[in-house]
């Protein structure tokens, strides 16, 4: 068998394929000069990219079919750089990923029927994180719509729960208004993914194009909510009256960029802060007022800490399941002060005292000084909070300092150790994409991020095989940044298509795989609620060094603790992507852990004799179905983890 | 608490007449588990904007949080709930009973103390229509199903403020903040 001499394209023997970052920079003065075409005549499928021209598109995540072919062939007239993704769903998390990573736009392009039923992973991700997307599907012939012709889906049937809004277009001048409104939906209030349909006689048919950079009217649309004056006296109140406070910030601080009136809040009332997983970044880790992570793996002086509390200040964030545990004894001393624009989130999972409905900046910057003109009077409380600071404090005990840096090197390789060192060896400063699972929340313990955007991660969806891709979106809109993904063996198995997006592409993203054979989390509540049947987790991987190279990509295995730094040193030396296949204990488990449903104080901890058994009574307490026997927890490694020696607190 | 008592309410919901904005509204009742006992949708004196009219068991959290998910939907302009106004709520029905010439005057006669009207009249069978409130138009039924109902279609409620009209000009600008507390 004679086989075909194939050369694969790459930036050095195909100029198409210059550098990603390169070639968007470079188009970036062809879009800045672009002949305004307002008023001409032209394809509606022109109008599509002179349209996403005008909302300052530069990069878009797509993938070609029958349906929306006229926009393709029309794409090439237009300075936006297009990124053929392998999976369509990848093209959603790209989008997303990029979003995320900007704060702007993302926009993914698919053809009808299977390609636009697999952006709706993506598109499902995006709208559980709120993050603002636009999804471009090409549909059949306006006049085939409902007759079940080759692929035609309803897709706006299908993603009316999971968008923000949706269209149907079909005729080729109402494709710019509509992208205009979808742009301004998503990315306006609380952000999310808009989908625009567009039949294919739409993008073949002429109209003139028309554009008003104006915000369009939209008379039922309300994304701007003022704070109400007496709510923030109310709120003044409390807090100055506080004498056990904890802010909760959630993501909604970071999209309105009030990182700084947080710190403000937080070192003027001397109130700890306590984040939600997307809430990282949102306050830096390194302050020491941010207690870290809350929820079902925050660690337990945070939880204690938000059970003990008689005042939780919520700031953009919305009482997921995940952070607050059995409803009826959440936070049972405190009051609740909410401050979140969408006005549907109020009292939804929690009864607060306080509502302020508002974009985060805009409720800070009036609560601040409302605060410092009732302060005098708090002062009673204020007295008191520094007792609640050293309490905190002093509940954080022997695990507050389990600085795995300093613990022996048994020769052993965890996760934990692998996130550790990634963070030393990156100075703190990677921008971290990670996926969804045990590592996700080891990233969320070990790695300190200390600036917004700079952990992006699929929360409220859980998406596996979102890393990868996302991280791709990520470095489109951050060149300069030190893009990481982590991810798990199972989720990166789920996109690694896109490993080859990344090769043809010829941008730089180094891969961290935490490979420990198996699907860990599922494998850790098999461990913990399931009597120990590891049913369907554990999972083969394929070489990954060699599956790296085989896309012409570097790749290198670890299996020491001692190689971390170096490898991770290295892979920020190379000029291309790298892969590195970290080899880490297999039946590790993230702790401490709330079990799902179970009180927030209520935790699974590492026993002292860290043989990666759960503590019998915390499992027994969760008196859960699921909950086999307090028995069978346990046993399943023995001589387990030893970096966590730490003490029965952890 | 009051809050937690769940009691039939009324919501008059304003939408831009669109295509999909009643499946957009039907589908996030669904989504979010909130139970229908009646949905009517209908034109309004104004151009472009329909009237819908849903009736929901909700406990006033609820109610609150219906009514700003409601909000979030792109193309509607306003949700009143008036479960707690002086209103007019009605409801329509036809209903086809068996009707033998023996009992023709009976029945006309509970028409008449019904306030229903007899709109068909074939050999064996009257249609009655009746427009009402819920509770009349069961008494009737009631009384009918004792005659042989052959067949009944019922609407769902459209309910109307009594007193000066909320101004209709204001829609499609902002409506008032959501009382939350």
């Amino acid at each position: 068998m004679s086989v075909l001499p194939i050369e694969l394209p790459t930036a050095a023997n195909d100029p198409m394929l210059v550098c990603a970052a390169t070639a968007i920079q470079q188009l970036a003065h062809t879009r800045a000069t672009f002949p305004d075409h307002r008023g001409q005549v032209l394809s509606g499928a022109q109008i599509i990219w002179e349209s996403l021209l005008r909302e300052h598109v530069e990069v878009i995540f797509g993938y070609p079919g029958g349906a929306i072919m006229p926009a393709y062939d029309a794409m090439i007239q237009y300075p936006i750089h297009h990124v053929l993704v392998r999976h369509e769903q990848g093209g959603s998390h790209m989008a997303d990923g990029y979003a995320r990573a900007s704060g702007r736009v993302g926009v993914c392009l698919g053809t009808s029927g299977p390609g636009a039923t697999n952006l709706v992973t993506g598109i499902a991700t995006a709208m559980l994180d709120s993050i603002p997307m636009i999804a471009i599907t090409g549909q059949v012939h306006a006049h085939l719509l409902g007759s079940d012709a080759f692929q035609e889906i309803d897709i706006t049937g299908v993603t009316l729960p999971i968008t923000k809004h949706n269209y149907l277009v079909t005729r080729a001048e109402d494709i710019a208004p509509t992208l205009r409104e979808a742009f301004y939906i998503a990315r306006s209030g609380r952000p999310g993914p808009v989908l625009v349909d567009i039949c294919k006689n739409a993008q073949q048919e002429k109209a003139p194009f028309v554009w008003d950079d104006a915000p369009p009217t939209l008379p039922g649309y309300r994304p701007v909510h003022v704070p109400k004056s007496a709510e923030i006296e109310k709120a003044a109140a409390l807090i100055n009256n506080a004498k056990r406070p904890v802010i909760l910030a959630g993501q909604g601080v970071m999209k309105a960029n009030a990182s700084d009136l947080l710190t403000q809040l937080a070192e003027s009332t001397g109130t700890p802060i306590a984040m939600t997983l997307l809430g990282i970044g949102g306050f830096p880790a390194s302050h020491p007022l941010n207690l870290g992570m809350m929820g079902m793996h925050g660690e337990a002086w945070v939880n204690n800490a938000i059970q003990e509390s008689d005042l939780l200040i919520a700031v953009g964030m919305r009482f997921d399941d995940r952070v607050t545990g059995r409803l009826a004894t959440y936070a049972p001393y405190a009051k609740k002060i909410h401050i979140e624009l969408d006005p549907s989130e109020i009292n939804k999972n929690v009864k607060v005292d306080v509502a302020i409905i508002a974009d985060c900046r805009a409720a800070l910057s009036e609560l601040l000084p409302a605060i410092a003109k009732g302060a005098a009077a708090g002062d009673g409380a204020r007295g008191e909070r520094s007792k609640w600071l050293a309490r905190i404090d002093a509940s954080k005990g022997d695990s507050a300092v389990r600085d795995i840096q300093t613990l022996p090197d048994s020769g052993k390789l965890f996760a934990a150790h692998v996130i550790h060192d990634l963070w030393r060896a990156t100075s703190g400063n990677a921008l971290v994409v990670s996926d969804v699972g045990q590592h996700q929340m080891w990233e969320a313990q070990y790695y300190k991020h200390d600036a917004p955007r700079m952990l992006l991660t699929s929360g409220g969806l859980g998406t596996m095989g979102f890393a990868l891709p996302a991280a791709i979106g990520a470095r489109f809109a951050r060149p300069n940044a030190d893009v990481w993904v982590v991810v798990g063996d199972g989720g990166f198995q789920m996109t690694a298509c896109e490993l080859t997006t990344l090769a043809q592409e010829n941008i730089k993203v180094n891969i961290a795989i935490i490979n420990n054979g198996y699907l860990g989390m599922v494998r850790q509540w098999q461990q913990f609620f399931y009597g120990g049947r590891y049913v369907s987790t554990p999972i083969r991987s394929p070489e990954f060094v060699k599956l790296a190279e085989a896309h012409g990509l570097e790749g290198r295995r670890v299996t020491n603790r001692g190689e971390v730094m170096d490898t991770v040193a290295w892979a920020k030396s190379r000029p291309g992507s790298v892969l590195i296949d970290f080899r880490v204990e297999q039946e590790d488990s993230v702790y401490p852990m709330v079990p799902a449903g179970a009180d927030l104080h209520d935790m699974i901890r590492r026993t002292p004799d860290a043989s990666g058994t759960a503590d019998a009574k915390a499992v027994a307490a969760v008196g859960s179905a699921a909950v086999d026997t307090a028995k069978n927890v346990g046993g399943m490694a023995a001589n387990h983890n030893p970096i966590f020696e730490t003490g029965a607190d952890e | 608490m009051t809050a937690r008592k769940h009691i039939l309410r009324t919501f008059v919901i304003f939408v831009e007449d669109r295509p999909g904005v009643l499946n957009r509204a039907a589908s996030l009742f669904r989504r979010r588990g909130y139970n229908i006992e009646s949905l009517n949708v209908g034109q309004t004196h104004v151009p472009g904007i329909s009237r819908m009219t849903v009736v929901i068991e909700a406990d006033e959290d609820s109610a609150r949080r219906i009514e700003a998910n409601l909000y979030k939907l792109v193309n509607v302009l306003e949700v009143r709930e008036i479960t707690h106004e002086a209103r007019i709520e009605r409801e329509l029905a036809l209903i086809k009973v068996n009707a033998p010439p023996e009992r023709r005057t009976e029945l006309m006669q509970v028409a008449e103390v019904f306030r229903a009207r007899i709109v068909d009249m074939a050999t064996s069978s009257m249609i009655f229509e009746i427009t009402g409130s819920p509770d009349r138009i069961d008494g009737l039924k009631q009384i009918l199903g004792e005659h042989g109902i052959l067949e009944m279609v019922q609407t769902g409620s459209v309910a109307m403020s009594r007193g000066a009209a909320p101004p209709m000009a204001h829609l499609g600008h902002r409506p008032t903040e959501l009382e939350i507390q």
